[in-house]
């Protein structure tokens, strides 16, 4: 892909795609839940949730795979009911990269533009411009079988958006390539994606992968929509345990409504004490009974004689090294789960003893409330 | 264990796979060895070297009326059970439902069933529906022999069709008929041409249902069969014998060759029978 720094493309407040009420039924069972989205123009947006949650099958509806059994999905300001595959709007990259084996690397990306009829050509122009932005000039007389896992999906990235679509749809792109691969794909996808411009919906269970790539996340469970934000948002403020804990390590405390006012909560906890916190757009109070929040990496070690404002005091009983940082397993007195703890190996959090007595600071703002 | 192991073992493994091959093929060696030998009696040692007994099939009238069944019956059959092998080994191979393991197993059934029992049914069912028998009758017959083999190759061919490079293709804006006529078709089409080439000579080869099931009409088996009768007749019987054998194996050959392409294609490994 061509080299360029990887800029903020200024994003259209004008949404692509608007996704209402959206259900799927197989019988008794809903793949999807009344499912209601906005996705904007230019917007890179991922669909996050483990298996058999509903992303994909949103996705194959979007695409024309699949129908809704209610609701309406509308790309361009275009509803797409009745709307078959062949005729949107869309082109997708799928999870098995979907190459034709029988068709070398220029004849696959060809495909779709062959029904075009292109003058004088533009065809071949187009398909070579579509192989440079995946840099794979040079191999279109290579036959899919001959390629590598890597550069499959370069052809199937190719094939798809050599069509110019208004959207592209990609269905767990980099779950079969190896780590590294993938890292690097997935900057690669995110700076195609601010090169051309193109609404990309991306579909995965990867939170990292999601966090890396998109401007905002849909995580869904259970055929349900749970929380659509930014990566930041997300990954910050979940509005639930079951999106917290989704997105990598959380500490859950037990905590007790005392006071609610429009912009914040204080609640008792044991351990944390009394705490004054943000209250969450999304909060909806279910009795007097909450969840506090605080991801390992925003408790601090204090060393020697530091304090600071808020702090917990507690004992190391477990320590895991991990190369660039080391994971404490602290317990509290008075919590009833001791508290995770991520510490980077710059001053020695790797050297702690299991037993010593330690000292965590924290700040309030990182405490975030999720209703039980 | 170990009394074997050493037999093995002391080079006895070479010589029994080498008379293993020979029990094989040598009764097939005998054929083309005696059609070419000036004797009308097929008996060591060889007299001398001729081609008057090939020389002689086209001027045989009878020969070339049951070649030409032999054709029509063929080409007949293979297309039928190839069409119906298509359909049932898209849908074994494509849909989930229950039952289907049954239903493949019952296709498959007649490739263990007694022929000369097969022949008898056929021709009791031929005979209740109230059909004379026929080319069209042996047809019919060779239709029910041959669809187990077609479904073979066909299943090996279909089996692993990726169904996503048909969603890719109608994705990429080509219709359903497109879909068929630029994905689907180049990729089977191997597999096809090796299920019709299987079945044309399992029909060109068979002998019991065709008897059993044909009128007046002769094919090439029954022909053959016909002249054992006289002892004259026979060189020229080794020689029709010969062409046949080496017109089996040269379309069992390309058959096979294109199957392993279609597997290939959908990215399958399997034996011929697998």
């Amino acid at each position: 892909m061509p080299e360029q720094p990887q800029t903020e493309r200024p994003q259209s407040d004008r949404p692509m795609i608007e996704i209402r009420n959206v259900t799927r039924s197989y019988g008794a069972f809903k793949a999807l839940d009344d499912a209601s989205l906005t996705i904007k123009e230019g917007e890179f947006f991922s669909l996050l949730g483990p298996s058999g949650c509903g992303k994909t099958t949103l996705l194959r509806m979007i695409a024309g795979f699949d129908n809704p059994t209610s609701g309406s999905i509308s790309v361009g300001g275009q509803p797409m009911e009745g709307i078959p595959a062949n005729r949107r709007p869309t082109n997708m990259v799928f999870q098995s990269y979907a190459i034709f084996p029988h068709l070398n690397v220029e004849q696959n990306v060809a495909y779709g533009l062959k029904r075009l009829k292109l003058q004088g050509g533009e065809e071949k122009r187009r398909v070579e411009e579509a192989l440079a932005q995946v840099s794979l000039t040079g191999l279109g007389k290579r036959l899919a079988t001959e390629l590598s896992g890597g550069q499959r999906q370069r052809v199937a990235l190719a094939r798809a958006l050599v069509m110019r679509p208004k959207v592209l749809l990609l269905d767990e792109p980099l779950s079969a390539l190896d780590k590294k691969l993938r890292e690097q794909m997935q900057v690669e996808l995110r700076r195609l994606q601010q090169a051309v411009g193109i609404t990309f919906v991306l579909v995965t269970h990867d939170q990292y992968e999601a966090l890396a790539m998109s401007d905002r996340i849909a995580v869904m469970f259970g055929g349900r929509i749970a929380q659509v934000a930014s990566p930041k948002e997300i990954y910050q403020r979940p509005v639930n345990r079951q999106v917290a804990d989704f997105l990598g390590g959380m500490n859950f405390v037990k905590a007790e409504i005392v006071e609610e006012n429009g912009a914040s909560l204080v609640v008792d906890t044991l351990g944390f004490g009394r705490v004054k916190t943000d209250k969450p757009k999304t909060f909806v109070r279910n009795g007097a009974a909450a969840t506090l929040g605080i991801r390992p990496e925003r408790l601090r070690v204090l060393w020697d004689n530091a304090t600071a404002k808020f702090e917990v005091a507690g004992k190391v009983v477990e320590r895991h090294y991990f190369g660039e940082i080391t994971h404490l397993i602290v317990e509290i007195p008075g919590l009833e789960k001791p508290l995770s703890v991520t510490e980077t190996n710059d001053f020695g959090a790797d050297d702690i003893p299991v037993g010593t007595s330690i000292r965590l600071a924290y700040d309030p703002e990182a405490l975030v409330a999720m209703a039980d | 264990m170990t009394a074997a192991r050493r037999f093995l073992a002391g080079g006895w493994l070479p010589a029994y796979a080498f008379l293993y091959v020979v029990f094989l093929y040598l009764p097939v060696i005998f054929l083309p060895i005696f059609s070419i030998n000036t004797a009308a009696t097929p008996k060591f040692p060889l007299t001398g070297f001729t081609l008057h007994w090939y020389e002689d099939l086209p001027r045989t009238p009878a020969l070339l009326d049951a070649a030409w069944n032999s054709l029509i019956v063929g080409v007949s059959a293979a297309i039928l059970s190839t069409v119906l092998g298509i359909l049932a080994a898209r849908s074994i191979t494509r849909y989930r439902y229950p039952g289907r393991r049954a239903i493949n197993g019952l296709i498959m059934a007649p490739l263990v069933l007694p022929e000369v029992i097969v022949a008898i049914s056929m021709l009791l069912v031929m005979l209740q529906l109230g059909l004379s028998l026929s080319l069209f009758t042996v047809v019919l017959g060779h239709v029910l022999v041959c669809i187990p083999y077609s479904m073979t190759v066909l299943t090996s061919g279909f089996e692993g069709f990726d169904r996503s490079l048909e969603e890719a293709s109608a994705d990429l804006g080509e219709s359903a008929f497109g879909t068929f006529r630029r994905v689907t078709l180049p990729m089977v089409a191997p597999a096809i041409i090796s299920s019709l080439l299987v079945c044309f000579t399992i029909s060109l080869d068979e002998f019991i249902i065709a008897f059993f099931l044909t009128g007046t009409d002769a094919t090439l088996p029954i022909y053959i069969w016909g002249q054992l009768r006289f002892a004259a007749k026979l060189p020229g019987v080794l020689a029709l014998g010969t062409l046949l054998l080496v017109a089996s194996f040269l379309l069992m050959t390309i058959a096979e060759i294109l199957r392993r392409r279609a597997a290939r294609r959908t990215q399958n490994e399997g034996g011929l029978y697998a």
